[in-house]
């Protein structure tokens, strides 16, 4: 009788496609955030130029566009791919700028004497950067790096929008037929409270494990 | 560079504009020959690898013959921006509407989440971890379909405002709170002391002072629900992005009213984000003004020393 027992299969199913999005785009966005970071830390200025105009432009324009350029308008120009991976590409590298803002600001907290430090002890940048900077600055934005994940995992929703069929878009489906919107909404509701309650204390255990003592 | 509290004298004008460009200038020292050399060959090669990237992407673009000019030239007539600019209009007034609402609402909550009633703040809290961790566009959903089924039609653009305001007042609430609790405590106490009830301390003494704290995250967080009006586009709201789609089917023009879509956002957002940046700078200058010590004959001699070179050089001798 239950619309959503009947239907658990495809339930399970969108639920598996809604965290394999989350997962292979938090993974993919964490890395390619520390590199944009790394870039607009770095000595050359045509990096750290880059670096700025990507975070400033993915900051400024709406996933949801982004989703729809790359779904429905890049297939004219023989940009091709398959549904779930071109939303789960778009969602990582929108979130890799968020990403790269807070590791920035994880940079900042680095105090200044120990890049100092690790130049008197002849460390070249690269190294200094490997050794010194990241670690500490990634230790310091654990949180807001949960933050980020968390609204990756909300995000994730909108390829519903453009036809991947996640868990937003199979209750959607299941409530066109069933018809009780309130019970099914509210469901998938839990479900995506349960990953950001996973994801927030996951980034709490992550943050108490690394966590130096200053 | 050596800790320095309370500093001689305020950082001269142009050090602070040079420390800013360049953000995290002190990983590196001021480059020597070689440096110089390194930096050239990664400019070249930079530069190279993403004239490369542009370059494969017009290519493929102009191999599909997206870069026709008869693609582009619907975009230099004004009847086109024209129709995309109402939906502008429409993108703002909901912006609008979600920032007043869910302001003052993301206030009340705010204030219950720092009451001294312990189940006001259970309350508050327990909404804003709800709306902060459910998907805006099930919320839309939800009202999109479950409040017919109970006699109740709102209008498209309330379709849209609802949802957003839910999810929005609990992160200003957050921002706010944030500001609240950056307040040192004796903002309050001292109010309390010269007689104020507490909800006169509040709204006369601490409140201004927090929102002010906050107004770049406030700025920021106005930038972002800007960007989430696009949802317009499920609920079918005349904003920019629903406008953008009904033009791309009718001029079957995708990838130029898309851009055109994604050009408009960046400037109306850019420009908010780089007003929020301003106000960042603008407001740390003006809650902490440089304190002003009397000129020591001491202190007068290690600026001679300083004046040669800049200070963000100096911090790395």
């Amino acid at each position: 009788m239950n619309p959503l027992i009947d239907n658990l299969g495809p339930l399970a199913q969108a639920l598996g496609t809604t965290l394999l999005m989350a997962v292979v785009a938090g993974v993919g966005s964490i890395v390619l955030g520390v590199l944009v970071t790394i870039a607009r830390v770095s000595p050359i200025p045509v990096l750290r130029a880059a670096a700025f105009l990507y975070v400033q432009f993915f900051i400024n324009v709406p996933l949801l566009a982004l989703l729809l350029l790359a779904v429905f308008a890049l297939p004219d120009a023989g940009i091709l791919l398959p549904l779930t991976p071109t939303a789960i590409i778009v969602l990582t590298v929108y979130e890799a700028a968020y990403v790269a803002e807070a590791v920035r600001s994880g940079v900042n907290t680095v105090p200044v004497g120990q890049v100092e430090a690790s130049r008197a002890l002849g460390l070249t940048l690269w190294q200094s950067l490997r050794y010194v900077v990241v670690p500490q600055a990634l230790r310091a934005v654990v949180q807001p790096i949960g933050n980020v994940m968390i609204a990756l995992a909300m995000n994730t929703a909108l390829a519903a929008a453009v036809g991947v069929v996640e868990l937003t878009a199979e209750v959607n489906k299941v409530n066109l037929v069933a018809a009780q919107p309130i019970l099914i909404f509210s469901s998938a509701g839990l479900i995506y409270m349960a990953i950001a309650l996973a994801i927030g204390l996951a980034a709490g255990w992550v943050e108490r494990k690394v966590a130096i003592a200053r | 560079m050596t800790a320095q509290l309370i500093p001689d004298r305020p950082v001269p004008a142009r050090a602070r504009r040079q420390k800013r460009q360049y953000g995290a200038s002190f990983i590196y020292d001021v480059p020597g020959p070689r440096g110089r050399r390194n930096i050239l060959i990664g400019s070249i090669v930079s530069v190279v690898v993403f004239a490369a990237i542009v370059g494969l992407g017009l290519w493929q673009f102009a191999a599909h013959g997206q870069l026709a000019p008869e693609r582009w030239a619907p975009f230099t007539e004004w009847a086109i921006w024209q129709y995309l600019l109402v939906g502008l209009l429409g993108t703002l007034e909901a912006a609008a509407i979600v920032a007043v609402l869910g302001a003052a609402l993301g206030t009340v909550l705010a204030l219950g989440r720092v009451s001294q009633v312990r189940w006001v703040r259970f309350v508050c809290g327990l909404y804003i971890e709800i709306a902060r961790t459910v998907p805006v566009l099930l919320v839309i959903y939800l009202m999109l379909f479950g409040l017919p089924q109970i006699g109740i039609n709102l209008p498209t653009l309330w379709k849209l405002v609802v949802p957003l305001t839910i999810a929005n007042a609990a992160v200003f609430a957050e921002i706010i709170r944030a500001g609240i609790l950056s307040l040192p405590r004796g903002q309050r106490e001292a109010a309390l002391s010269l007689g104020m009830r507490p909800v006169q301390a509040m709204t006369y003494v601490v409140l201004p002072q927090a929102v002010r704290n906050v107004t770049p995250s406030l700025v920021t967080q106005f930038v972002s629900l800007l960007k989430d009006t696009s949802l317009g586009y499920i609920v079918a709201f005349t904003e920019l992005l629903y406008r953008g789609q009904v033009l791309a089917s009718y001029l079957h023009l995708l990838i130029p009213t898309y851009v055109a879509v994604t050009v408009i956002y960046l400037v109306v957002n850019g420009s908010l984000s780089a007003f929020a940046s301003r106000l960042q700078r603008g407001s740390r200058r003006r809650t902490s003004p440089q304190p002003v010590l009397p000129t020591l004959p001491a202190v007068v001699a290690v600026e001679h020393v300083d004046d040669g070179t800049d200070s963000t050089k100096a911090d790395h001798v």
